[in-house]
C-alpha cells in the first residue's frame, strides 16, 4: 500500500506554524479538534464542580451549604454548561479530528471557519461563568429557561442569553462545515452507503444542528425583547402565552437530545465490530434507523410537556409518536447485540465503555418508554425519576461514548498508548459510581421527590445521601482518566501503527501518530460495507 | 450525620427503607389507581424487555471470547431476523398503548364536577377559592425556618407541612381550575393522581376525587424561583359530614374576619397585624431582620424610601418594583388592610422609628389613583 511510504522519509510536517500562534490561528483540522476536546473536558470538570455543589446541598435535608438562588443557579448552569459546553464541543472536537481521516479528505472543508467557530467558545463559556458574580447572580431558571420566569431575572439572565447565541452560531458553523466536508470531500470510491457510521452519525447530526439551533436563538431572543424592549410574547397580559415558550424550546430541545445521542450511537458502532473481530451487524439497518430517529425527534417535543394542560388528543399524539421512537432506537440496541454475537470478543478499555454505554443506555431508554405514557408521566413529570432518566442516557450514553471514543482514537491521535490498567479502573470505577448515583434517583422520583429544590422531606434522606456519596466519586474518578491522558501523552508507550486488531476503518491504513496533513492526495478507496476498507491506492500525506 | 449512619445507608440502608420509598405513593383516588397500575404493568414489561436483551448480551459476553479461543463467524446481515426485531416491539408497544390510552382520556374527563375549586399559583404560596361557597384563603409553609437552617428539630412532615390545608370532602368529584399570579407552577399531590400546571393568564382544569378520609401531601412541581422547594401542598379529604361542620365554621370565620375598610386603627394594633402580614410575605427576600440580603433583595432596616418617601414605599408595595420583577406587586394578593398594616409595620419595626400611621383608607386612596 501506497500509504506506509511516509515511513521511510523524515516527518518533515512543513507548513506547521509554531508556538502560541498556531494553536491561536490554527486551521489544521487536527489542532483545532484538540483544542475542541480540551475545551470540552475543562467544561466538564466545571460542570461537574457545580453538580457536585447541588449533591452536597442535598446531602442531607437542611440548608447547609447554599441560599437557595444559588442552588437554582448551579442547577442552571450545571444543564447549560454539560449540554452546550461540554458535550456539543466534545462531539464537533471528535468530529474534526476524524473525519477528514476517516473519508480520507485533505482537512475539513472550511479551515479557517472552523478556526472562528472554535475561538467563538471561549468567551462563551466567560459570559456563562463570570454571570455567577453579576449582580443578582447566574441565570436561576433551570436549563430550560423558562418563560415568565426567565424574565424575571436580573442581567445573569442576559449574559446566558448572550453566550447561548454565541454557541448557537458556533455549533452552526461547526455543522456546516461537517456537512460540506463529508459531502464533497469523500476519498473516490467511498460513497454514502459505504462510509463508516460516526460520519453518518456526525452528517445527522449536523443538519439537526442546523435545524434547531436557530429556533433556540430566536427562543432566547424573544426572551430578551420580553425582559427589555417591552414585547409580550411570553406575558398574558400584553396578549402573549407563556406556554408557547415551551413549544418554541422544545421543538429545538427535543431534537437537542439527540444532537448529544446520535455521535455516541455513531462511535460504538466503531468499536463493537473492532472488539468483536467482526463486522458491524445490519449497516443498512442503522443508516435508517438514524435517520429515522432524527426525523421523528422532531414530531415529539410536546412529550415534555403533558402536564401544561394540552387537550387529550395532543397527549395521545405525542405520546404514541414518542412510544414509536423506541423502535428504530431498539434496532440499534439489537445490532450491536448482533454484532458482540458470535465474535471474538476482547474487553480493552474502549469495549468496557462501549459495553457499558450500551447496558446504561437501555435502562435509559427504558425508563423513557415508561416516560413517554403521557398518564405514568404525570408523575414523574419534574421529578428526580426524570434526573435519573436523562442521566442515563446523557452521562452513560454521551459521556460514556465519549471516554470510548478517546479511548480509541488515542493511539491515532498522539501515537502513544495510555494505560490500560488505570484505563479499566477508570471505567469500572465509573460504572458502580455511576449507577449509585443515578439510579437511587428513580425510587426518589417515584416517591415523589420533585426536581430542582434545594431541600427535601424526610422520606427522601436515604436515597439522598446515597446518590451524593456516589457522585462525589464519580467526580473523583474522572481525575483518573486526566492522569492517564496527561501521562500517556508525556511518557506513554508508543502505539503501533493499528493498535487494534479488528479496526479496519480508513483512518487506521495512516501513520501513528496521525501526521500534520492528512491526505494532500486524495486515496482511492475500494470500501466495503460500514466504511471497511478492502483496498486502497494512492493517498500521499505528508 | 455519623460515618455509621452513611456505612448503613450505603449497604444495607436501602434496604432498611420503607417498601413506600421504592414505588408511588399509595394510590387515594381513582386515577392514581388507574396510573399506579398502569406503571405496574409497564415496569412488567420493561423489566422483562431488560432481562431477555442482557440475557442474550451477556452470555454473547462470556462465551464468545477471544480469550476462550473463538473465532469470529463474519456474518453481517440477516433479513429475517431484523424484521423480528422491528416487529416485535412494535408490537408491544401497539399493546403498551391501549391501556395507556384509556389512562389518558380518564384522566382527562373533569366533566360532571360536584364542586369546583379555583387555585392560583404565588411565589410562593398557594390560593384556593371555593367558587360555590364563597370563601378562599392562602396557604403558605409551616416549616419554621429554624428548622430549615438546623436550629431546630425536623419534624415528620418536614417542608410538607402548611398553615391552612385544601379541606374537600370525599367521594365527589372535585374539579380544579389553576391559574397562577406569577410565573409557571405546578399543581401535584402524587397520592391524588394529579399534576397541573398553573400558567399566568390562562386557566387550566382537572379533577380528583379522593376515595378515603385523610390527610395527602404534594410539592409545587415547576421551578418557580428562588423558593420552589418551598411550596407544599396539602389536602385535608374529610367524610361529606366532616367536611359540611368544617365549612360551615370557616364561613363564620370569614364573616367575623372580614375588616372594614373605612376602621381607623390604632399604631399598636395595625403594626401588631402587619408584623404577621410581613412574616407570611415578606421574610422571605427581605429576611426577618429587614437586613435583605445584599446584592439580591434590598434592606428595609434604615432604608429611605421605608422612612421618608411614604408615597412611594405604598408605591412600590402595591404594584411592585419597575426595577426589579422579584418584588410583587402585593396590590392583588393582599387587601388594603393587610397593606396598610404591613406597611405601618415596616416603617416602625427594625431601627425604624418613623411613629406613621397608613390606614387602610390610604392604600383604598392609593388604589384610585392609580386605575
Ligand atoms: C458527572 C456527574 C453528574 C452529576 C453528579 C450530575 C448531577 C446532576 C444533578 C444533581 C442535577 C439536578 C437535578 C435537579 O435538581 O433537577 C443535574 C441536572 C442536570 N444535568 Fe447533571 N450531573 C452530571 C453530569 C451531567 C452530564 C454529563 C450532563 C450532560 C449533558 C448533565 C446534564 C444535566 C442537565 C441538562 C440537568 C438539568 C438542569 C436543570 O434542571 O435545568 N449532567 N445533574
Ligand atoms: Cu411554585
Amino acid at each position: 500500500m501506497a500509504i506506509s511510504t511516509t515511513a521511510g522519509h523524515a516527518p518533515h510536517e512543513h507548513g506547521k506554524p509554531a508556538g502560541l500562534w498556531r494553536w491561536l490561528a490554527a486551521t489544521n483540522h487536527k489542532d483545532i479538534g484538540s483544542m475542541y476536546l480540551w475545551f470540552a473536558f475543562i467544561m466538564f470538570l466545571s460542570g461537574g464542580v457545580m453538580a457536585l455543589g447541588i449533591r452536597a446541598e442535598l446531602f442531607q435535608p437542611g440548608l447547609q451549604f447554599w441560599q437557595p438562588e444559588l442552588f437554582n443557579q448551579l442547577t442552571t448552569l450545571h444543564g447549560l454548561v454539560m449540554v452546550f459546553g461540554a458535550i456539543m464541543p466534545a462531539f464537533t472536537g471528535l468530529a474534526n479530528w476524524l473525519l477528514p481521516l476517516m473519508i480520507g479528505a485533505p482537512d475539513m472543508a472550511f479551515a479557517r471557519m472552523n478556526n472562528w467557530s472554535f475561538w467563538l467558545l471561549p468567551p462563551a463559556a466567560l459570559l456563562l461563568l463570570i454571570s455567577f458574580f453579576v449582580p443578582g447572580g447566574a441565570a436561576s431558571a433551570g436549563w430550560t429557561l423558562y418563560a415568565p420566569l426567565s424574565t424575571q431575572m436580573g442581567m445573569g439572565m442576559d449574559l446566558t442569553i448572550f453566550a447561548i447565541h454565541i454557541l448557537g452560531v458556533s455549533s452552526i458553523m461547526g455543522s456546516i462545515n461537517i456537512i460540506v466536508t463529508i459531502l464533497n470531500l469523500r476519498a473516490p470510491g467511498m460513497t454514502m452507503m459505504k462510509m463508516p457510521m460516526f460520519a453518518w452519525a456526525s452528517l445527522i447530526t449536523a443538519y439537526l444542528i442546523i435545524a434547531v439551533m436557530p429556533v433556540l436563538a430566536g427562543v432566547v431572543t424573544m426572551v430578551l425583547t420580553d425582559r427589555h424592549f417591552g414585547t409580550h410574547f411570553f406575558n398574558a397580559a400584553g396578549g402573549g402565552d407563556p406556554v408557547m415558550y415551551q413549544h418554541i424550546f422544545w421543538f429545538f430541545g427535543h431534537p437537542e437530545v439527540y444532537i448529544m445521542a446520535l455521535p455516541a450511537f455513531g462511535i460504538v458502532s466503531h468499536i463493537i465490530p473492532t472488539f468483536s473481530r467482526k463486522p458491524l451487524f445490519g449497516y443498512t439497518s442503522m443508516v435508517y434507523a438514524t435517520s429515522s430517529i432524527a426525523v421523528l425527534s422532531f414530531m415529539v417535543w410536546a412529550h415534555h410537556m403533558f402536564t401544561t394542560g394540552m387537550p387529550a388528543t395532543a397527549q395521545l399524539f405525542f405520546m404514541y409518536a414518542t412510544m414509536l421512537i423506541a423502535v428504530p432506537t431498539g434496532v440499534k440496541v439489537f445490532n450491536w447485540i448482533g454484532t458482540m454475537w458470535q465474535g471474538a470478543m476482547s474487553f480493552e478499555t474502549p469495549m468496557l465503555f462501549a459495553v457499558g454505554f450500551v447496558c446504561l443506555f437501555t435502562v435509559g431508554g427504558l425508563s423513557g418508554v415508561t416516560l413517554s405514557v403521557a398518564a405514568v408521566d404525570i408523575q414523574l413529570q419534574d421529578t428526580y425519576y426524570v434526573v435519573a432518566h436523562f442521566h442515563y442516557v446523557l452521562v452513560a450514553g454521551a459521556l460514556f461514548s465519549l471516554f470510548a471514543a478517546i479511548y480509541y482514537w488515542f493511539p491515532k491521535m498522539t501515537g502513544k498508548m495510555y494505560s490500560e490498567p488505570l484505563g479499566k479502573f477508570h471505567f469500572w470505577w465509573s460504572m458502580i459510581w455511576f449507577n449509585v448515583t443515578f439510579f437511587p434517583m428513580h425510587f426518589l422520583g417515584l416517591a415523589g421527590m420533585p426536581r430542582r429544590i434545594p431541600d427535601y422531606a424526610l422520606q427522601f434522606t436515604d436515597f439522598n445521601l446515597v446518590a451524593s456519596v456516589g457522585a462525589f466519586c464519580f467526580g473523583l474518578g474522572q481525575l483518573i482518566f486526566l492522569y492517564n491522558m496527561l501521562r500517556s501523552i508525556r511518557r506513554g508507550e508508543p502505539a503501533p501503527h493499528k493498535p487494534w486488531e479488528g479496526a479496519e476503518t480508513l483512518e487506521w491504513q495512516i501513520p501513528t501518530p496521525a501526521p500534520y496533513h492528512s491526505f494532500v492526495e486524495a486515496p482511492h478507496v475500494e470500501a466495503g460495507e460500514n466504511g471497511v476498507i478492502r483496498s486502497l491506492t494512492g493517498g500521499a500525506h505528508h | 450525620m455519623s460515618g455509621k449512619r452513611i456505612l448503613l445507608s450505603m449497604l444495607g440502608g436501602v434496604g432498611m427503607a420503607h417498601a413506600a420509598e421504592f414505588n408511588f405513593q399509595p394510590p387515594a383516588s381513582p386515577v392514581a389507581h388507574q396510573i399506579y397500575d398502569l406503571h405496574t404493568l409497564l415496569l412488567l414489561i420493561t423489566v422483562t424487555i431488560f432481562v431477555v436483551v442482557f440475557g442474550v448480551m451477556f452470555y454473547a459476553i462470556l462465551r464468545h471470547r477471544k480469550s476462550l479461543g473463538r473465532q469470529a463467524k463474519l456474518f453481517h446481515e440477516n433479513i429475517t431476523v431484523e424484521i423480528i426485531w422491528t416487529v416485535i416491539p412494535f408490537l408491544i408497544l401497539v399493546g403498551m398503548a391501549w391501556p395507556a390510552t384509556r389512562a389518558v382520556l380518564a384522566q382527562k374527563g373533569s366533566r360532571a364536577e360536584e364542586m369546583t375549586i379555583k387555585i392560583t399559583g404565588y411565589q410562593w404560596k398557594w390560593r384556593y377559592d371555593y367558587l360555590d361557597d364563597g370563601i378562599g384563603f392562602m396557604s403558605h409553609l409551616a416549616t419554621p425556618a429554624e428548622a430549615q437552617r438546623g436550629a431546630a428539630a425536623k419534624g415528620a412532615h418536614y417542608l410538607l407541612e402548611v398553615d391552612e390545608p385544601l379541606v374537600v370532602p370525599t367521594g365527589k368529584k372535585v374539579r380544579l381550575l389553576l391559574t397562577a399570579n406569577d410565573v409557571i407552577h405546578s399543581w401535584w399531590v402524587p397520592a391524588l393522581g394529579v399534576k397541573q400546571d398553573a400558567v399566568p393568564g390562562f386557566v387550566r382544569d382537572t379533577w380528583f376525587q379522593a376515595d378515603r378520609p385523610g390527610v395527602y401531601r404534594g410539592q409545587c412541581a415547576e421551578l418557580c424561583g428562588k423558593d420552589h422547594g418551598y411550596m407544599p401542598i396539602v389536602v385535608d379529604a374529610r367524610s361529606p359530614q366532616d367536611y359540611a361542620i368544617w365549612l360551615a365554621a370557616r364561613k363564620k370565620l370569614a364573616a367575623a374576619s372580614a375588616d372594614d375598610p373605612n376602621k381607623v386603627w390604632a399604631l399598636a394594633d395595625l403594626k401588631a397585624r402587619g408584623e404577621k402580614v410581613y412574616q407570611q410575605n415578606c421574610v422571605a427576600c427581605h429576611q426577618a431582620s429587614g437586613k435583605g440580603i445584599p446584592g439580591a433583595f434590598p434592606a428595609l432596616d434604615g432604608s429611605p424610601m421605608v422612612t421618608k418617601d411614604k408615597p412611594a414605599h405604598i408605591d412600590i408595595v402595591l404594584n411592585g418594583s419597575k426595577k426589579n420583577p422579584a418584588m410583587a406587586a402585593w396590590g392583588k394578593q393582599l387587601s388594603d388592610t393587610d397593606i396598610a398594616a404591613v406597611i405601618t409595620y415596616e416603617r416602625n419595626a427594625w431601627g425604624n422609628h418613623t411613629g406613621e400611621v397608613v390606614q387602610p383608607k390610604d392604600i383604598k386612596a392609593a388604589r384610585g389613583g392609580k386605575a
